[in-house]
């Protein structure tokens, strides 16, 4: 590709490449050790649970699922969420939105790689594995999931492949910036000939527009089916009609609160403002404002109508969660920083700023993963019959260090890899659409 | 019942030896007694069902034959013509748990593995507190069978639904879909000795245990091929479990046998949750006209066991 055709702005965007992603600083390498070392202590608390067996995790006969599921919910439904977000911007062709676009998809793109992995910790056996797909049943939620997600990683990795094409080309041809001989051979790769004459262009903007269209109505589906695997159980707090929204609601919230955050250390650390500007940020806070809105409001209607009936099937979930010694604490706590912090700040236009909604989307991030939790333990600690056992792990669930472990592991591989990414493809697109300067 | 994987060698073996066995193989069936040859004229004490001790030559004992499990195939069927069912007089139930031992004795489990539970229900608090065994209630309109991502667990003709432990990959989404939480998990290697780890396995017996996978009741199926009663109905000082057949309206308890509809309609029996319209196998007659006394449920049981009614009491 000859790369005397640039445009000057593309140019100064290779050369901001060239300048920023390429180079490794010190503290790059430290933080990446350590979460290196995380992810290490996480790979042997998987070797313990597979030899020992998963009686050493703190999940017993009622609370079955714990960390593990949460974590896989949290992971799969920020994917979902950031999908859907660089779909959207993608396919309506939002103009402030074309530097989120590639940050969204790839944080989609790891998160989805990242949460499949926790439903896998949840299988007692791992050498039957194969029989998901050999013995599959149709009418199993659990067959509709993987279904679904398998399609939705197919879709979401063409999705983000498209996007990554044109530049992979420049990249791999132009000798405005210093690469090493590996960096040019992978682009060279990527880029699978892609040379911008004749129809070639026509053919993957046509193709990435398709993608982000079918993209959408499978992502919602996949929201469906994954809200379907506790909705189509009898307990109290699944059994509801408000499971399935309120996890697409709060997902997506979660994939934008994310989304942000890393605009911000992206923008900080390769010195992208004139890409990611104030525009984004407050653009984006106005979307985590609705969003954490209709949250809030289903979050709010979901526990007055429980508290007002009478019905003895919830209102003993609704006793463990306001109970302070129970789950008061991070149910208090999680409500407060999901949702009435960020509607009462973000309300204020004059506090859409990068650093509040940035440090708003921490916490949002953070008690989103603690709502996931509360979403799936204290419903299984709730049996319909009287659990009466004296061993407390059978009574109430505690995560153990192997949980800990793992958790923290997959949330060191996403920081991880967001951090090493941006090192081989470019965070700012060079190439956009054809009609697009 | 532990079962040798090799059914067909020790039958050459047996004819080959030409001899009749002594003792009957049910008892032994994992390389108990051994067959060695008898001298002629070797004899044996046994007891005469009019009670006289006689002695007979061992080689004119005909043996029991030796019970086989049926294949995958048939067991995922059911015996055919059936339909099991189960009554539990709750007036009779003072927490004796000799059921719950005798479950476990009979598969090979642990102490703290329940299959078969006995809760302390206080509905209400003017209500009179019972204790209530609770089976796997084999559902009609199992939850937990719909929900198997891989058909481990299935609904069979003649009511029971079984695990086929060598199918589960152990995800525990039937855990979570059974209301009665009656499913249990083998979240470590399962406590039990070599030979029974080492037995054939069937979902008509649920035995051995494997690590990962989900474990419940299972109304003892290769029991009841065999013309006998489940454990805990036979182990009940009290007479509290009836087992029969739905299709010869037919339960009994052991000493009592009784007609199935008769008994249902006379003492007001009723399902547990009936609203949750999971159409449980198991009938429960309410404790009304008390045979034992409740309290009596307290005596002679461990602190640890007592911990367990603090909260319901």
């Amino acid at each position: 590709m000859n790369t005397n055709h640039l445009r000057t702005n593309q140019i100064s965007r290779i050369k901001l490449f060239g300048e920023n992603y390429s180079r490794v600083a010190k503290s790059e390498i430290t933080i990446a050790v350590i979460l290196i070392l995380i992810i290490l202590w996480g790979w042997f608390g998987l070797y313990k649970q597979i030899t020992v067996g998963h009686g050493v995790t703190g999940m017993r006969d009622n609370a079955v699922w714990g960390y593990f599921i949460s974590n896989f919910i949290y992971f799969i439904g920020a994917s979902y969420g950031g999908a859907l977000v660089a779909a959207i911007l993608y396919y309506f062709k939002i103009p402030w939105g074309r530097p989120v676009i590639r940050i969204a998809a790839l944080m989609a793109f790891i998160s989805g790689i990242i949460g499949p992995f926790f439903i896998l910790l949840c299988i007692g056996r791992f050498d039957r594995l194969h029989y998901l797909i050999i013995y599959a049943r149709v009418q199993s939620p659990i067959t509709w999931d993987v279904m679904v997600i398998s399609t939705y990683l197919v879709g979401i990795s063409i999705f983000l492949y498209l996007l990554l094409i044109k530049d992979m080309a420049i990249l791999a041809n132009t000798d405005i910036i210093e690469k090493p001989k590996w960096k040019t051979k992978v682009y060279k790769w990527l880029s699978l000939g892609y040379t911008g004459e004749g129809k070639q262009e026509d053919i993957i903007d046509h193709s990435t527009q398709s993608v982000a269209f079918i993209i959408m109505p499978k992502i919602i589906l996949a929201f469906a089916v994954l809200s379907w695997i506790f909705g189509m159980t009898l307990r109290p707090g699944w059994h509801s009609a408000i499971f399935g929204p309120n996890y697409i609601i709060s997902s997506v919230a979660t994939g934008v609160a994310l989304i942000i955050i890393l605009m911000w250390f992206y923008r900080k650390w390769y010195n992208l403002e004139e890409y990611i500007t104030d525009l984004q940020f407050r653009k984006m806070s106005l979307i985590l404002l609705i969003l954490i809105g209709i949250f809030g409001y289903f979050t709010f209607s979901e526990y007055i109508t429980i508290w007002y009936s009478s019905a003895q099937w919830e209102a003993n979930l609704m006793e463990k969660l306001f109970t302070f010694s129970e789950f008061g604490w991070p149910f208090h706590l999680s409500n407060f920083f999901a949702i009435i912090l960020p509607i009462v700040i973000l309300f204020f236009r004059k506090w859409r700023t990068p650093n509040v909604v940035t440090s708003l989307s921490i916490l949002i991030a953070v008690s989103m993963w603690v709502k996931r939790y509360l979403n799936v333990v204290p419903t299984l600690e709730t049996t319909l019959l009287p659990i009466q056992d004296t061993r407390e792990n059978y009574v109430s669930y505690s995560a153990t260090w192997v949980e800990w472990a793992l958790v923290l592991a997959g949330a060191a591989t996403f920081i991880l890899f967001m951090m090493m990414i941006p090192k081989l493809v470019n965070i700012i697109p060079i190439k956009e659409r054809k009609d697009e300067k | 019942m532990c079962h040798k994987k090799d059914n067909i060698e020790s039958r050459r073996t047996f004819i080959k030896l030409g001899l009749a066995a002594g003792c009957s193989a049910a008892v032994c069936g994992c390389g108990g007694n051994s067959i060695t040859s008898q001298a002629e004229g070797e004899t044996v004490k046994v007891l005469t069902p009019e009670g006289e001790l006689v002695e007979v030559l061992k080689a004119q004992l005909t043996p029991l034959p030796e019970e086989e499990l049926v294949s995958n195939e048939e067991a995922r069927k059911g015996i055919e013509g059936r339909r099991f069912v189960m009554v539990i007089d709750l007036g009779r139930c003072n927490n004796a748990r000799k059921c719950i031992t005798a479950c476990q004795k009979m598969h090979h489990q642990p102490e703290d593995k329940e299959w078969l539970q006995v809760k302390l229900m206080n509905d209400s608090d003017l209500t009179g507190p019972y204790w209530f065994p609770k089976t796997c209630y084999h559902c009609d309109n199992p939850p937990c069978v719909k929900v198997c991502p891989v058909n481990a667990t299935f609904k069979r003709k003649d009511g029971l639904v079984l695990i086929d432990a060598d199918r589960c990959i152990g995800c525990k989404f039937c855990m979570t879909a059974c209301p009665y939480s009656t499913r249990v998990f083998n979240w470590y290697e399962p406590e039990q000795s070599e030979e029974i780890a080492h037995c054939a396995s069937s979902p008509e017996t649920s035995v051995p245990s494997q690590i990962g996978t989900v474990d419940k009741c299972d109304f003892c199926p290769d029991m009841v091929r065999r013309g006998k009663l489940p454990d805990c109905v036979t182990a009940c000082p009290n007479g509290v479990f009836y087992f029969g057949d739905e299709n010869e309206d037919i339960v009994t308890n052991g000493p009592e046998t009784v007609r199935l509809k008769k008994l249902l309609r006379d003492r007001a029996a009723y399902r547990y949750m009936e609203d949750l319209g999971t159409e449980p196998r198991v009938y429960y007659l309410p404790p009304s006209d008390r045979v034992v006394d409740f309290d009596s449920g307290f005596e002679g049981k461990s602190e640890e066991l007592l911990n367990r009614y603090k909260r319901d009491i």
